[in-house]
Formats: C-alpha cells, sequence, structure tokens
C-alpha cells in the first residue's frame, strides 16, 4: 500500500543498531589488535563457538531466552514512557518464586499442572515488585528510576537472606530441588543439543514476545499504553487514566522479567540460587534499546548479546574474555548515540513540530 | 527616494528535512530600520527561513548575509545561533523556548548572567528586567516561574529575553496569536519604538490586518519559495490573500460575517451550565465562580487575554482538571465528577487548544489519532475482544479525510507530517464529525493557514444551525466578534461581563479584557 513510507520505517528502526554494531566491530578490530592478536581469528573463533556447534548454539538459545524476557520487561515499560531499571530484582523474584511453587507441590504433580503454577509464580512475583514503582509513581509521584534502582537492592537482598536463613542447601547458596514443575532441555528432543542449558523456556519467551507485539500494536490497551508514552496529556485528553496505564505497565513489565526466571529455574538447575540474575536485568536495557522497543527487535537483540556473552567465553584462548564486555558496552554506547528514544529519555520531552 | 540600506539578505535558500522541501530558491532582502511581515499560509516555509536567518539550521544551498555594525553586508551563511547572538540577530520563537523551572528573570538573563563574586547577582537580575520591561511596555512580574504563566506573559519573556541580549535584528514568529487587541497595539508600539531606534523587524505572521497596520514592506511565501514582494502602502489585504494562496479568497469580515441570530433556535433547556465553578492551579483560584449556560442552537463565545482563567474552565468542563467546588451540567446530567469518557459519552466533544500537546499523538498515525478518545468503540464487536478493528479504523479515516478535506488523503501518515492547518482539521474531523451536543471549542484556529480558518469557521456555524451547543474560547477578538450569539469576557477568574452580539464592540470589550470596568454599564 505504502512501501516507500512503511520503507522509511524499518530503515528508520534498522539503521541505527545496525551502524552501531559496526561502530562496535570497528572498535573491537582496534583492541584486537592491540592485544596482538588478528580480528580475523578472533572473531572466526568467536563465530565457531557460538552458531558454529550445537553445543555453543545452544548456550546462545538459553542465555538469549532470559534477555528476551528483560528485554521485553524494559521495552514494554518504554513504550508507556516508563523507564524500568528494576528488572535485574523482578527476575530474581521470578526465578524465586518459581522454585518455591516448584518445592511447594507435592512430587509427582503432573507437568501439565505444575509448569504453569510455577509459570504463574514467576509472573506473579516479577508483576508484585514491578507494580510497587507504578503504584508508587502514579500515587505519589516518585520518579521510577530511583525506586526501581533501591528496589533491586531491597528486592535481592531480601531473597538472599529468606534463602540464606530459611531455604538453603547446607554448604550452598541455593534452595534445595523442585520436585515438581521443571521443563523439558531441548537435547531430550534433539541430542546433539547435549550439554546446553537451553530448554522449553524458549518457546515461552518466544510466545511472549509475539503476545506482547499483538499487545503493543493490535489492542486498544497497547493504542492507549503508546499514547500515554508518546503524548501523556493527548492520551489523558482521549479518555485514558494515564496513572492506571502506569500501574498495570510497570505489573506487565515486572511479570514479563519476572518471566525470565524460569530459564535458569525450571529448565536448568532446578533451584534457585544468589546471583543467578546478575546482568541480566541491566542487559535487558541494552536488548531493549538495540531492539527499538519493538518485540521483534528485542528477540534479535536478545540473541545478538546472547551472541557476544557466549562468544566471550570461546574467545578466551586468544584475547581476555572481559574483551567481550567492552565490546557490548560498545554496543551500547554506540546504540545510545544513535537511536533516537534514548537521545529523548536523556534530553527531556522534544518540543513540538516546527511551522 | 533611494532604496534604504539593506539588514539582511538571503538568497536562492534551499532546505529539506528528509523529504520536506521546507525552502526551495527561496529569497529574502530587508532593510534597515524597516517592519518587514514574512507572510504566506502554514507549511509555506516562513519559520524554516528564519531559523536559518538565527543560525538554528545551515541552509542546503543558498547564501546569507547580514548587515555588521558597519552597515556592510557580511555573509554569514551556516553561522551559529551564539554567532547570531553576537551579532545582533535575536528571535521570538513561536512555541517558547523557556526554562520553566527558573523564573522569568534568570530565563531573560540566561547565558548573559549578571555575576558578582561568581555568583549569580540575582538582584541586578531583576532590576534589569524590570528596567527593560518598563522601558518597552513589557509588563510580566520578573520573580515568577516561566512554568506558572500564560502563554501571553510567557511570550513577553521571550521578546524580554531578546531584547536583554541587545538584538538590533529581531525576528518575531507569529507574536500576536496570543495577545490581546490591547497588547498587540502595545507590541507594535514597542515595535515602531524599536525600528525608529534603529532596530530592523521581521514579523512571521499570516494575520492580513497586522500585515497592514505595521509592516513597511511585505514578503510573501508559498511552498518554499518567494511568491511577491511589495510595500506595504501599495498592497491590499486580497492582493496579499491571494499571493498566499494562490488564488482569490473569501476574507472573512466580522460585519459580513455577523451570527445569524434570528435563525438560531432559542431553547429554554440549556445544554451546557456551569454553576459557580471554581478551579484551583497552583495554589490560585484559576476560575473564581464563573456560571454561565449556552444553549443549543448558540455559540457562546469567551474573549479575554490568555491566561485569565478560559485554559482551566475548559479543561475542567472537559475533565481534564479537577473542579474545586460548583457544578457542571451536560443537558440534564451531572457530570462535574465525570470522567473524560463519560462526558464523551453525553455528548460533549472537545477541540483543545493545544494540538500538538493535547489534541493528536504526532507519532500516530492519521487513522490513529481519528479515533483518539473513541479508542473503545474500535475495540471488537459483540465478543468485546480487545484487538482493534483496522478495517473500521481504516473506513472512518477515509471516511472523514474526504469529508474534512484533510490534506494530503492518506491516513497512514503520521499526524507530526501534516501541515498545522490540516492537523488541526484532524481534530475538527474526529471531535464534529460524530455525534455530539455541546462543543468546547477552545482557540480552534490557532496558528492555521487563511484556508483553513475559513473551513473551520464554516464548520462551527454549520454547528450552530445543526443545533449544537458551543462554547467557543478565543485570543482573536475577530473570531469571537465573526462567530459569538453572545459574548462573555473572562478576567481574573470571573466572567466580568455577558454581552449579546450587537452590544459586543471592540470598543466596549477591549477594556473589560484588561480588567476596566463596563463603563456603559452601572454595577450589579
Amino acid at each position: 500500500m505504502t512501501t516507500p513510507a512503511t520503507r522509511r520505517r524499518v530503515e528508520e528502526a534498522l539503521l541505527p543498531p545496525l551502524v552501531a554494531l559496526l561502530v562496535a566491530l570497528v572498535v573491537g578490530d582496534i583492541l584486537i589488535i592491540l592485544v596482538g592478536q588478528s580480528p580475523s581469528a578472533v572473531f572466526s573463533l568467536m563465530l565457531s563457538g557460538t552458531w558454529g556447534n550445537w553445543y555453543g548454539f545452544g548456550q546462545v538459545l538459553y542465555k538469549a531466552t532470559t534477555l528476551i524476557c528483560t528485554g521485553l520487561a524494559v521495552s514494554f515499560a518504554l513504550r508507556a514512557g516508563l523507564f524500568n531499571i528494576g528488572a535485574e530484582g523482578q527476575l530474581a523474584a521470578g526465578g524465586f518464586a518459581a522454585a518455591v511453587m516448584g518445592l511447594v507441590l507435592p512430587a509427582g504433580t503432573p507437568g501439565l499442572l505444575a509448569v504453569p503454577i510455577c509459570i504463574l509464580g514467576a509472573l506473579a512475583a516479577g508483576g508484585v515488585v514491578g507494580a510497587i514503582p507504578g503504584v508508587m509513581k502514579a500515587r505519589f509521584g516518585a520518579h521510577e528510576v530511583i525506586v526501581t534502582i533501591m528496589l533491586n537492592f531491597i528486592v535481592l537482598a531480601l531473597l538472599n537472606w529468606i534463602v540464606a536463613s530459611h531455604l538453603h542447601v547446607p554448604e550452598t547458596l541455593h534452595t534445595p530441588d523442585m520436585r515438581a514443575g521443571t521443563v523439558a532441555r531441548l537435547m531430550d528432543w534433539v541430542p546433539a543439543f547435549h550439554g546446553s542449558a537451553v530448554n522449553a523456556s524458549l518457546f515461552i519467551a518466544l510466545a511472549a514476545a509475539g503476545v506482547v507485539g499483538w499487545m503493543l500494536f493490535r489492542t486498544r490497551a497497547g493504542y492507549e499504553l503508546r499514547a500515554v508514552g508518546l503524548q501523556p496529556d493527548a492520551a489523558e485528553y482521549g479518555g485514558v487514566t494515564v496513572g492506571t496505564v502506569w500501574m498495570k505497565a510497570f505489573l506487565i513489565s515486572g511479570a514479563l522479567a519476572g518471566l525470565g526466571g524460569i530459564n535458569y529455574v525450571l529448565g536448568y538447575k532446578y533451584y534457585y540460587e544468589e546471583g543467578f540474575a546478575a546482568g541480566s536485568g541491566f542487559l535487558g536495557i541494552a536488548v531493549a534499546l538495540v531492539g527499538r522497543n519493538h518485540p521483534l527487535g528485542v528477540v534479535i537483540a536478545a540473541f545478538l548479546f546472547a551472541t557476544l556473552s557466549q562468544g566471550g567465553l570461546a574467545i578466551h584462548a586468544l584475547v581476555p574474555k572481559q574483551m567481550v564486555e567492552v565490546l557490548q558496552g560498545v554496543v551500547i554506547l554506540a546504540v545510545a548515540a544513535a537511536v533516537p528514544e534514548v537521545r529523548r529519555l536523556v534530553m527531556g520531552a522534544r518540543s513540538g513540530a516546527a511551522t | 527616494m533611494t532604496a534604504p540600506a539593506l539588514a539582511i539578505r538571503m538568497n536562492g535558500i534551499h532546505k529539506s528535512f528528509g523529504s520536506v522541501r521546507a525552502n526551495r530558491g527561496a529569497q529574502l532582502e530587508v532593510g534597515t530600520r524597516e517592519i518587514h511581515a514574512l507572510v504566506g499560509e502554514n507549511g509555506a516555509g516562513k519559520s524554516t527561513l528564519m531559523r536559518l536567518l538565527a543560525g538554528l539550521y545551515a541552509p542546503d544551498a543558498g547564501t546569507i548575509e547580514v548587515a555588521a555594525a558597519s552597515g556592510e553586508l557580511r555573509d554569514v551563511t551556516g553561522w551559529s545561533p551564539a554567532d547570531a547572538i553576537t551579532a545582533g540577530v535575536g528571535m521570538v520563537h513561536q512555541h517558547f523556548m523557556l526554562v520553566r523551572t527558573l523564573t522569568v528573570a534568570e530565563n531573560v538573563v540566561l547565558g548573559r548572567e549578571p555575576v558578582r563574586g561568581g555568583m549569580l547577582d540575582t538582584a541586578q537580575a531583576l532590576r534589569d528586567v524590570r528596567r527593560i520591561g518598563e522601558q518597552y511596555g513589557l509588563r510580566v512580574e520578573p520573580e515568577r516561574l516561566v512554568g506558572e504563566l500564560s502563554v501571553g506573559e510567557a511570550q513577553r519573556v521571550e521578546i524580554l529575553k531578546t531584547l536583554f541580549r541587545g538584538a538590533r535584528i529581531l525576528i518575531l514568529d507569529e507574536p500576536t496569536a496570543v495577545l490581546s487587541p490591547l497588547e498587540v497595539k502595545e507590541l507594535w508600539s514597542v515595535l515602531r519604538r524599536l525600528r525608529d531606534d534603529g532596530a530592523t523587524i521581521v514579523l512571521i505572521t499570516h494575520k492580513l490586518d497586522e500585515v497592514i497596520d505595521i509592516s513597511d514592506r511585505i514578503t510573501v511565501m508559498r511552498h518554499g519559495e518567494t511568491v511577491a514582494r511589495m510595500a506595504t502602502r501599495e498592497a491590499t489585504p486580497e492582493s496579499i490573500a491571494r499571493a498566499m494562496v494562490g488564488r482569490d479568497v473569501r476574507l472573512r469580515s466580522a460585519d459580513e460575517a455577523s451570527p445569524s441570530t434570528q435563525s438560531a433556535i432559542r431553547s429554554p433547556r440549556s445544554s451546557l451550565s456551569v454553576t459557580n465553578l471554581v478551579v484551583m492551579s497552583r495554589g490560585i483560584r484559576a476560575v473564581d465562580g464563573v456560571s454561565l449556560t449556552v444553549a443549543p442552537g448558540e455559540i457562546l463565545g469567551i474573549a479575554g487575554v490568555e491566561g485569565n482563567g478560559q485554559t482551566e474552565l475548559i479543561e475542567a468542563i472537559a475533565g481534564l482538571r479537577a473542579v474545586a467546588s460548583g457544578t457542571i451540567r451536560l443537558g440534564e446530567r451531572d457530570v462535574t465528577t465525570a470522567s473524560v469518557r463519560d462526558r464523551a459519552a453525553v455528548g460533549l466533544a472537545h477541540i483543545p487548544e493545544d494540538r500538538h500537546r493535547r489534541g493528536l499523538v504526532l507519532d500516530y498515525s492519521v487513522a490513529e489519532n481519528l479515533i483518539l478518545g473513541d479508542q473503545h468503540r474500535y475495540a471488537g464487536g459483540a465478543r468485546r475482544a480487545w484487538a482493534l478493528d483496522d478495517a473500521r479504523i481504516g473506513a472512518n479515516a477515509e471516511d472523514e479525510i474526504e469529508r474534512f478535506d484533510i490534506r494530503p488523503p492518506d491516513g497512514a501518515l503520521p499526524a507530526r507530517a501534516l501541515s498545522g492547518g490540516n492537523q488541526q482539521k484532524i481534530v475538527i474531523a474526529r471531535e464534529m464529525g460524530g455525534a455530539y451536543d455541546v462543543l468546547l471549542a477552545s482557540q480552534p484556529t490557532r496558528g492555521v493557514d487563511v484556508g483553513a480558518i475559513e473551513f473551520i469557521h464554516g464548520q462551527l456555524r454549520a454547528a450552530r444551525e445543526a443545533g449544537k451547543a458551543v462554547l467557543l474560547v478565543s485570543a482573536e477578538l475577530s473570531e469571537i466578534l465573526a462567530l459569538a450569539d453572545r459574548v462573555a469576557v473572562m478576567y481574573g477568574g470571573h466572567i466580568v461581563a455577558i454581552l449579546p452580539r450587537r452590544e459586543a464592540t471592540e470598543d466596549r470589550l477591549g477594556p473589560l479584557m484588561t480588567g476596566a470596568t463596563d463603563p456603559t454599564r452601572p454595577a450589579a
């Protein structure tokens, strides 16, 4: 219908992340040369260690699963004009709740019942943690960035305390194994994935991306949520209660981050362990930004960051694996400079159109 | 008589934003000590041309020359805003560039702060601002926060700021949109005084009476090009309008278009009634005991200088602002505490004063904007599914784009891409295209071109003929006089008078708008 317009929109969506990636590659090349290695050797090692073999690919998929959830969480809130820095705590709460559900359920509970209960637990716990900054903002005008950052400390400390003092297996920092509610590893179906942690949570995360996309762009709730994010005054004028949308958006955002907890707990370790969420919440911000707050973009960006993260282990023989963290940092910085949404967030609201 | 020395010469200016070509070969020559009107419809490229002059953008092609202190023209193409300020070129923008959390004085001195001992010399700043304000008759309290000011007051701060920086070439972008007739006259005297002091003034406007009133020479732009240049004394409103739109336009005049009071069916029941309404805004009674009624088939116009409670009154009636006391009734129903959506359900439509902030989601498509406020009616059918019905949204857009002549006729375009007049048509189409009984029309023609004004006024008259109750707020007295059956004057949060149209003359309304008591009527 409007091919040029559509093409321009696609270009606008794809160009900044691609340019950012290119910049990161160039900076990475320079760094690799500086430590005395050949960039082509390092990058080919990175590729062969990730997408080049079944185990590495499985690990990429595993890592991407969590990042899809936290990336969706951050981007969903951003669509409502809210910055959710609290995905870390919401993710941990989700994982913890899933593990507790699995502990409470009697052994032998059929998976068809136990898995949904564990997932609901993860969604609910993440949602509750997420709803707090939403309510604080809507009711008292507290800035969500401050609240979510502080809440991370509170939630993580609280969970650590509960685990350390009441729930841990002696000599460890994790809870006992779940009795029910675990999901299948992919290696159960595809033996080639042997040893990698990728599990059925991947499909749940992808389904969540689909649902989020449908909600944002197809439903009335999404229409109202995006209007609140773009122009709260216009949304209010259009009969939308802005505070309610903020609360709902944060609730759902937190639930999405909490959902990420099932990847580790239901699909990999079958228990909650202190620190399992470390970094995934914050990386979710990067995933959301590189993915331009679009569910499809988030999925692609999650794969990108998962590849970098797994690739860091693969290139360890040639360069320090911190090199990959530097690369991730460069991608984030380059995207932050290139993506208009970020500039808008940093610079404050932009003014209306000219003439 | 020889041509005066030039202060500004812009030649062959091209400037594009993405696929939008704002200027294509535009020219401008302005003499020193001249008030020059730059006119054209919205989207003609006037503001862009002036932003290029002020250094806010760099041109894609063309040259910009500005007279130096010696009087010689100097090529300044592509200079920075800082260079422009240093050279004495100052711009007063249509959309204000003020820091809302700072005081008036702090805003005025920003970037050129008087300093004592490394600290901002607040006392000096206040003195400076007060002095310039008094010198040019720009009334505004220097210690108030800019965020608390009305639009009209904020504009005065913008002008003060430019003068404080010692501007010699002053660019004003649609300065009178927010001023009362009296303030416009004051502004004119300020501008004349500045010109007589040796300043050069470029006035962007599309109000022809202003052009005739104040300017010495005129440049007309259309579609990014300069289409005509003339001396004001040789121009007529008709000749300017023809150059602006490229065809003959029926110019509105208060006499010719005086409302057909006789045809208005006066029903005893009122569609909208407001009783003893009090609305608080930042601790002040912004609306202080207002009572009014609007009958079906009637336009009640509220005249007044901006910032006297009109915004708060309309927003309270619309449900966007809490009411401290008093009641609002739509027909038989008390809606004082009803939600925006409930009010819409009982027949309230609202054209808000600021389409960029409230009336439109600029990044949404035209089609999406055409259902704003009605989105719940487009979600599914009998099954109450959550999904929006894209087919119906598209059909609605097609229908209203045609009925209200929105251009370009493409519902998929973002609202941001349309000109001001067409953006306003989106709002008008949405609010007036469906069923409603009461219409709040706040500044319905602000910042739209002559053709769109004609169209919007026609729509408002048609609404009255169709028996709608219309509450019209406009900063332009001529608009009120052209449309209203009764005229209410608002000052300091009060309705100070309600006059039938035939008694409402500019001479009588002017003093009322500025707080003088009505001399022709004994105090009640």
